[in-house]
């Protein structure tokens, strides 16, 4: 094999002899590569699924138009079905710079699929100013006001026996009417979300017309809203007064963490990037192995030990460079596969520059234990061969 | 008169340890005296690599001091000792050491890559240092498509493009048939004209002994002998009068 430009270039040799004792074993590169590739879409997977888990357990806080979330005491998530005393809203009224205060109930119940059985759905009952459907693709929120009228998403339409909008069946033996549809309102619990008026879904779920789940309370343009809380506080017992952030971290704290669900997630990106460790540090060990005659050819002439240093490192930064490319490839397949799912892997520019950086420093590490074994090298074995 | 460029005295060097420890060197003194071709010959096990090695600052001496152009290495740290080797000696392998990956004229570049010497300037020197050992028309050629003989040449230009004070060539024709071991020797006596470079080969093969200023015997770790050889005995006593023997010696003067 000849060089196909026959200019010489006068940069370093350090990533030619780098790049060439990669790519001289085809088999050892590929596998290789492969095992980058598996581990860091194995990261990318786990990683993207707890951002998507943690973007789909607040999907309900993120929509609702609230400044303010009076809550019951110790509530964990958004779907804990805690219930609060609808007097409540009359005192949060009260308060100053209140400026509304719309009850929202939520829970699950029976829906009945028209061609035999029943399957479980998670009721939100609001009325205008509260938590109403979004991305709303066939009929209108409006139209929630006729009688029986719920909105479901067009994802969950087979599971409910739901074939186009109007058709209609029961909840608990009352009549439902799809009359709005929805595209992307998806539960990672996978249960449906149904939406309808405050008063129906209270009759849906089975709960007295006093109960109710939440409070979102809308302040005044302008209004101090820490004070606010405090006097919302000062007016509600048995409740708490939670900013939407605050909602936003307890119910990412409960699911992610208080389940466990986090922690088997990032358990399989460290054994992801542990696997990918361990296969970059063993490929690179024999590369390494196979070329020693070479290293200690450079060492007897004289090179010194960063030089060689960075002939490995190099190879190793080539492998994280190819590897990663090919891996975001495919974890941005899967991102685009996922994306209808009940749980979608979200990959983000952050997590991208994340991952590139946690490919890098894997292989960095697992070049040590090859320059561990090329410093051992003694150079006078040039004159054994 | 002729410098000592490596100078070895009284050194002993002790390989292994507990009940295998072998003394492989006892008490040599050699120098390796600049415009000089000396021959290191011996027989198997006596010792003429391990000296190679010490001469070379790849092996430190149990006792004794070897000093390159004067300084003595002892207590020297490895980066010291590697830096030594890198600005004042070239090494020839029986094996040559080409790397497999690279061209003939990268692998002559590495000398000085090493060193940190890149650009245009590295790049004529290896040119240079190919075109010295006649192998201007093989410079892009990889080690498998070179003869062992060509191979050699390579090792040589990549050994001389640095300009060392001292070549160290172990067995350099051992792998050579007749007439590529002869024009390899050429080569290195070329070297060796040069009035501030010495040539030590280690060898087995009596037909180097024609281009020998000086023949070195050892065995068992002790020098046993010394004579002039036959080119210092054909040529008289200054080598920079000595005609050229071979003929790739035109070139050399530019190192």
């Amino acid at each position: 094999m000849r060089s196909k430009n026959p200019k010489q270039s006068g940069a370093s040799l350090i990533f030619r002899l780098a790049a060439r004792n990669l790519f001289q074993d085809k088999l050892r590169f590929i596998a290789t590569i492969i095992g980058i590739v598996f581990s860091i879409v194995l990261v990318t997977v786990q990683l993207g699924l707890f951002l998507g888990f943690q973007t789909m357990v607040t999907t309900m806080i993120d929509h609702a138009p609230a400044d303010l979330w009076v809550v019951s005491r110790g509530t964990k998530c958004f779907e804990d079905p805690s219930q609060l005393d609808k007097r409540d809203r009359a005192k949060a009224l009260a308060v100053p710079d209140v400026t509304g205060a719309v009850p929202v109930i939520i829970g699950f119940t029976e829906w009945t699929v028209p061609n035999g059985g029943t399957t479980p759905v998670f009721m939100v009952g609001s009325d205008d100013g509260g938590l109403r459907p979004w991305n709303v693709v066939e009929g209108n929120v409006a139209s929630l006001s006729e009688p029986n009228a719920v909105a479901i998403d067009r994802s969950y339409f087979e599971r409910l026996g739901i074939r186009a909008i109007g058709d209609s069946t029961l909840i608990r033996d009352r009549k439902v009417v799809v009359t709005a549809v929805t595209k992307g309102i998806r539960s990672f619990t996978t249960t449906p979300y149904v939406f309808t008026p405050l008063d129906r879904a209270q009759t849906y779920i089975g709960a007295s017309p006093n109960n109710i789940s939440y409070l979102l309370v809308h302040v005044a343009r302008g209004a101090d809203i820490a004070r606010v809380r405090n006097r919302l506080r000062d007016k509600l017992a048995k409740t708490e007064v939670l900013t939407p952030d605050e909602f936003r971290k307890r119910s990412q704290t409960f699911w992610l963490f208080g389940t466990g669900a986090g922690a088997a997630l990032f358990g399989g990106a460290l054994l992801g990037a542990i696997v990918g460790t361990v296969i970059v540090a063993q490929t690179l060990y024999s590369s390494t192995k196979d070329h020693l005659t070479e290293f200690a050819t450079l060492r007897a002439m004289g090179s010194s030990g960063l030089y060689i240093h960075k002939v490995i490192i190099c190879q190793a930064l080539l492998s994280a460079v190819i590897g990663f490319g090919l891996a975001a490839c495919v974890g941005l397949a899967i991102v685009r596969l996922t994306a209808d799912s009940a749980l979608p892997v979200v990959m983000t520019p952050a997590l991208t520059a994340g991952l590139f950086l946690l490919t890098v420093v894997m292989c960095i590490a697992s070049a040590t234990s090859a320059i561990v074994q090329v410093m051992r090298i003694d150079p006078a074995r040039v004159f054994k061969s | 008169m002729s410098e000592a460029v490596i100078e070895a005295e009284g050194v002993v060097k002790r390989l292994g340890s507990g009940a295998g420890q072998v003394q492989a060197l006892r008490g040599v003194n050699l120098k390796v005296a600049s415009g000089e071709l000396t021959l290191l010959m011996g027989p198997s096990g006596s010792g003429k690599t391990t000296l190679l090695s010490v001469l070379g600052c790849m092996l430190t001496p149990t006792k004794g001091t070897v000093r390159i152009l004067g300084q003595s290495t002892a207590r020297l740290w490895p980066g010291a000792l590697a830096k030594l080797r890198r600005d004042h000696i070239g090494f020839v392998f029986q094996a040559y050491h080409l790397f497999p990956t690279l061209n003939a004229i990268d692998n002559v570049r590495l000398a000085l890559d090493v060193r940190g010497e890149r650009g245009a300037e590295a790049i004529a020197r290896a040119n240079a240092a190919l075109d010295s050992v006649g192998l201007s028309a093989r410079k892009r050629a990889f080690p498998r498509e070179l003869s062992g003989g060509e191979q050699q040449r390579v090792a040589i230009a990549r050994a001389i493009v640095g300009n060392p004070s001292a070549i160290l060539a172990d067995e350099p024709t051992g792998a050579l048939d007749s007439e590529n071991g002869l024009a390899v020797m050429g080569i290195l006596a070329d070297i060796a004209r040069d009035p501030s470079r010495g040539v030590l080969v280690v060898t087995h093969d009596p037909r180097t002994t024609r281009f020998a200023d000086r023949i070195v015997y050892i065995e068992d770790g002790c020098i046993v002998g010394e004579e002039k050889g036959e080119a210092r005995r054909e040529q008289g006593a200054s080598p920079a009068t000595r005609p050229a023997p071979l003929r790739f010696g035109n070139t050399l003067a530019r190192f």
